[in-house]
């Protein structure tokens, strides 16, 4: 296996982008990310697309080609992939890419991930992400996303005495974060009362423990380690990519609070690089609902179990604490089209390990992790990236 | 969820037949046609639950996907049954009552429609053992 480096990132700005299509934001954040590497289309080797449900969001499967085709890339004959696993789907596509070119099948490769969700009605777009759960023995049931992880929390309340005023600082922090990137889809403050105040949509969780309905795309080239500083000065380079499964539906779980697929990839990725969590500068995780933010960090091992609504409250995950979490914003302020999301976790790890992180830039970390979680906890992908090789 | 998926899991869903691994011992709600332990070397049979259990975790949906949105709001829990295995339902009760350890039983009720003119699904909701006060 060859070592691999990241040596060019590009995101579109995340929100509701009503006036361009799904097409145009792909296509967008790889031109960015290609332009950032300075390699040519006629250099790349393959494509690798996260998406997870473009047959639900724009009626459209097909997207390896789809992409491929309004890349300029269709009459080269690119191979293009588009790689499924429910909102880890971007993580997977990156994985793709960076098996892909570790294995030494391919030198040049663009792992992106995007998502369209604001062609259809919320109902739908409700649905449609039901669908990363078990349709037969959940969905069926009444069970929604925000639904299955509100079950987290009132376990991890029960168990654990979590609040939900720490529920919400989870959002308060990540939403402060967004204010810093300009990318974000909320770049506004909120407080403790933003969120216990808005509506309630499964309980324990309101409205602003949720991560929002995004469009958005985002793009990494990927190169082997040894030509990386052919195309860069500032290579990032992937000390480990690890996947676990785990089962599909909630109930099963052994831990309803514990994602163990999250906890297994961890293991795989800390022994792949070499490191411990203590190693870990800051993370981007996936904060899909805040006690999602909270079981990552207990997961990964930032924390013991347990203590994840504590440390938030007390700073150990703001930017100038301890371990930064989602200085991005994460998922609930950056916003989170599902495709998109792994990705783009990357391209602000690169960011931060390049020093281009602007106001929200943390100084002196030299190591950094992506976390991305498939429906419940079926899927998890975990990265973990240096400024040294 | 379509017809023929639907129709296809009745047994079940009406009377939480799940299986069973006479290898192992094991028994699984929602049903396996492989033992997740014994995997090939397993042998698995029907079993019907008693449908007695405890409230392991739960919510109250607010906000639900179109064929549940006639419900809202509406309890949804996770039950660990008296044999072992979890499953995700309804529980019908007083929303003041839930509680994480209550123990419930199983009913057959009406799951959810379609539209006006789309299809009912029935199937097992669970309310508080002994039966309180129902709707």
């Amino acid at each position: 296996m060859r070592d691999v480096a990241i040596i060019g990132v590009g995101c579109t700005e995340f929100g509701e982008l009503w006036d361009k299509s799904f097409r145009e934001i792909f296509v967008e954040a790889g031109i960015s990310a290609i332009e950032d590497a300075n390699v040519q289309g006629g250099e790349l080797d393959a494509l690798y697309i996260g998406n997870m449900s473009g047959g639900r969001f724009i009626e459209q499967e097909h997207l390896g080609a789809l992409i491929a085709d309004y890349a300029g890339l269709a009459g080269l004959h690119i191979p293009s992939t588009r790689v499924e696993a429910a909102c880890a789907s971007g993580g997977l596509a990156l994985r793709q890419g960076i098996i892909a070119v570790a294995s030494g099948y391919h030198d040049i490769v663009v792992a992106g991930g995007a998502e369209k969700m604001t062609d259809v009605d919320v109902e739908t777009t409700t649905d449609a992400l039901a669908a990363a759960a078990d349709r037969e023995w959940e969905g069926v049931m009444g069970a929604t996303f925000p639904g299955l992880y509100a079950m987290i929390a009132k376990l991890h309340m029960h168990k654990y005495g979590t609040t939900q005023e720490q529920l919400a600082s989870v959002a308060v922090k990540n939403h402060h974060n967004g204010t810093m990137n300009p990318k974000a889809q909320f770049q506004n403050e909120i407080s403790i009362e933003t969120v216990l105040n808005s509506v309630m949509v499964a309980d324990p969780l309101h409205v602003f423990d949720c991560s929002p309905i995004t469009d958005g795309a985002s793009a990494v080239v990927i190169a082997p380690a040894d030509i990386a500083k052919k195309y860069t000065d500032t290579p990032v380079y992937v000390k480990a990519s690890a996947q676990a499964s785990g089962t599909l539906s909630l109930h099963d779980r052994p831990d309803i609070t514990t994602i163990d697929a999250t906890t297994a990839a961890a293991k795989r990725a800390y022994k792949m690089a070499r490191v411990t969590p203590d190693d870990i500068g800051f993370a981007e995780v996936h904060d899909c609902f805040t006690i999602a933010e909270i079981c990552a960090i207990e997961d990964l091992g930032f924390v013991k179990k347990g203590e994840g609504g504590k440390a938030t409250v007390e700073g150990l995950t703001a930017l100038g604490g301890k371990i930064p979490i989602n200085p991005s914003g994460g998922l609930k302020a950056c916003g989170h089209p599902v495709g998109a999301t792994g990705v783009k976790q990357a391209v602000e790890i690169t960011m931060q390990l390049r020093g281009d992180a602007g106001k929200r830039q943390i100084d002196g970390a030299a190591i950094g992790l992506t976390h991305n979680v498939g429906g419940s906890g079926g899927t998890a992908v975990v990265h973990i990236f240096g400024r040294e090789r | 969820m379509s017809v023929p998926r639907f129709w296809r899991r009745l047994k079940n869903l009406y009377n939480l037949i799940g299986t069973h691994c006479e290898k192992c011992k094991g028994y699984f709600y929602p049903p396996r046609n492989m033992c997740p332990k014994c995997r090939r070397t397993g042998k698995i049979i029907p079993h019907k639950f008693h449908g007695v259990g405890e409230v392991l975790t739960y919510t109250i949906i607010h906000s639900a996907t179109r064929d549940f949105e006639k419900q809202t709001p509406y309890i949804l829990a996770i039950i660990k049954l008296d044999e072992g295995p979890r499953l995700t339902s309804q529980v019908i009760c007083d929303h003041n009552d839930i509680h994480i350890g209550m123990r419930v039983i199983s009913v057959f009720r009406r799951l959810g429609e379609e539209s006006e003119k789309g299809m009912i699904y029935y199937g097992t909701k669970f309310v508080p053992q002994p039966p309180a006060k129902t709707r």
